[in-house]
């Protein structure tokens, strides 16, 4: 039917389904910003979690006794020159830790004034299927006072936060497929109403309501496909608008994420999967109507 | 869905119909219609006749009794089934119900359409029967733009251009002249040849007693069958003593011989129907 262009109804002159391609529009439109939104927050999170998985910090807690102190750091250090997972350590000395409290303590502290923890920062073996609390449990068997920080409790609120946006953005996706859903089945039950003479001329004649259904469906496919060509050209402008004004305002937290062959490929299904299910919904709801047929 | 042998093409066993919770329409229907035939479905208006055609064309379920087409009992027949049923029947609504928005090309090539005939073959057979139903000029016209008689045409070419097995005809000729309605009559009569089992309702009796078919005879929705000429005469045929009375009482009735002769020259007209059937 699409092929040739023939249609036995004349839905191609019908008013009312007019706006549909305009409404499909604005529903790709937002299903497009919903979907780069998820696919920012989801390369977000998982380059801060690339980047800290592989860290941890070792906390060597202070006491009187700073000759003990040290001994425990040598001991420390000797246990993390030894395990296999471990690729590179770096023990901070007293005065870099020192110049790290210098913002909230002031310039006036000397080595000794305060008890410090030594920090041992520790990048691990990327291969390794490590758990924290595999070497800290080796650690602490052997040195006491030792805590090991692995980022995770700062990490795990930070993941959650975007998992939450995500699943905002999927609600967002599905109330914009509920409401396209709606939409056609509205206009296609008009559009029942308006051909029934017709249709029951087809049918009369020996049609089956598949022959029927498919010219709604593929009237509501060329109507799905106009207006999600229609929405995709709105989408793409605001898109890298917003990406530029991202980009300008804080390129630490939100690095410069560059969309990959399949991101795009994404972003470009949406105009066709809004399409198919404005077709299938004609379809259907045709289907359920002339089932009600004799 | 060929009928089997001897298989009534439609049968109906008391059938009852009702509007809503209006009287009854018709009552205690029954008859059985076999491969072949030809009946007028004669009565006065509101008698029921529209009703007991849209029963068989399938637009209306009974409210009792028990409907057969082609050998498949209605009730027990999956609606998927139903179309393929509904193929094999030809309707000429009263009302036409043609496409408006199609031109009368299309509104004839639907039934091929909907069973699927190959393009080459639709473009053939609607040319060609359009042309003969006088319709050669107007094939891309509207049917708004056509007269009440040329718009009964495309109804009528609509309802035999896929030569189906029964073939309903509500009041065919009441808006075309007596010549154009004796050439309907006659494609009707070439299509029964053929095999096709033909329902005409009508309210002419200049042509039921002209053509002295069987008729289907409706009086406030009771039922009786009226034997037609050709029967009459050859029930009597096989119970008179000697072929003479047979030919004495065919005598008494000339129109019947041509019934049971068949006699060519009546189909002149309809001569250039059978390359297109």
């Amino acid at each position: 039917m699409i092929l040739t262009g023939r249609s036995d109804l004349p839905l191609d002159k019908d008013e009312h389904s007019r706006f549909l391609p305009w409404l499909i529009a604005f529903m790709v439109f937002l299903s497009i910003l919903a979907v780069a939104g998820m696919l920012v927050l989801n390369a977000t999170a998982s380059r801060w979690d690339v980047g800290v998985r592989g860290n941890l910090t070792v906390q060597i807690v202070p006491t009187d006794d700073v000759a003990a102190d040290e001994a425990r750091l040598n001991e420390v250090l000797t246990v993390l020159a030894t395990a296999p997972e471990v690729a590179r350590y770096d023990a901070l000395d007293e005065m870099r830790l020192i110049r790290l409290l210098e913002p909230w303590v002031g310039p006036s502290i000397e080595k000794g004034d305060l008890p410090l923890p030594r920090l041992i920062n520790v990048e691990l073996k990327q291969a390794t299927s490590f758990t924290a609390g595999g070497l800290g449990a080796r650690l602490s068997e052997r040195v006491k006072g030792v805590a090991i920080d692995d980022h995770r409790v700062w990490l795990d609120r930070l993941v959650r936060m975007i998992e939450t946006f995500e699943a905002l953005a999927l609600v967002v996706l599905l109330f914009i497929t509920m409401a396209t859903v709606g939409t056609v089945v509205f206009t296609t039950r008009t559009g029942l109403a308006i051909h029934r003479e017709a249709i029951e001329v087809l049918h009369l004649i020996g049609a089956h309501d598949d022959y029927i259904a498919r010219q709604f469906a593929s009237r509501a496919l060329g109507l799905g496909i106009r207006g999600g060509l229609l929405g995709l050209v709105l989408a793409l402008p605001t898109l890298w608008m917003l990406a530029h004004l991202a980009a300008s305002l804080d390129e630490r937290l939100l690095p410069d994420i560059g969309f990959g062959p399949w991101h795009w490929a994404l972003l470009l299904a949406m105009p066709v999967t809004v399409a198919f299910i404005a077709m299938t919904t004609a379809k259907v709801t045709v289907l359920r109507n002339l089932a009600r047929m004799l | 869905m060929i009928p089997e042998n001897d298989e009534p093409i439609v049968r109906f066993e008391n059938i009852g119909l009702r509007y809503g919770l209006g009287r009854e329409v018709l009552k205690d229907v029954s008859f059985a219609l076999a491969p072949g035939s030809f009946h007028f479905l004669v009565g006065e208006s509101g008698a029921g006749k529209s009703s007991l055609l849209k029963l068989i064309y399938l637009a209306l379920r009974p409210t009792r009794g028990k409907i057969s087409l082609f050998g498949h009992e209605i009730a027990s027949t999956p609606r998927d089934d139903l179309s393929a049923l509904r193929r094999q029947i030809g309707v000429v609504f009263q009302e036409f119900k043609l496409l408006n928005h199609l031109s009368a090309f299309d509104n004839v090539a639907l039934p091929m359409r909907v069973a699927r005939a190959k393009r080459k073959d639709v473009d053939r057979h609607v040319t060609e029967l359009l042309a003969w139903v006088g319709l050669k000029d107007h094939m891309q016209a509207r049917p708004p733009t056509l007269s009440g008689g040329q718009q009964q045409r495309v109804a009528i070419a609509r309802a035999v251009i896929s030569r189906p097995s029964l073939l309903l005809a509500d009041e065919p000729t009441g808006n075309v002249d007596d010549q154009m309605g004796l050439r309907l009559i006659h494609l009707f009569e070439e299509l029964n040849r053929l095999g096709t089992s033909v329902i005409i309702a009508t309210h002419s009796e200049q042509l039921v007693e002209r053509l002295g078919y069987s008729q289907l005879q409706l009086t406030d929705g009771r039922l009786a069958i009226i034997p037609g000429r050709a029967e009459a005469a050859s029930a009597v045929a096989a119970s008179a003593e000697t072929a003479a009375e047979a030919e004495e009482i065919q005598n008494q009735h000339p129109d019947s011989r041509r019934v049971i002769a068949g006699e060519e020259d009546l189909y002149e007209n309809a001569s250039g129907v059978e390359s297109y059937l």
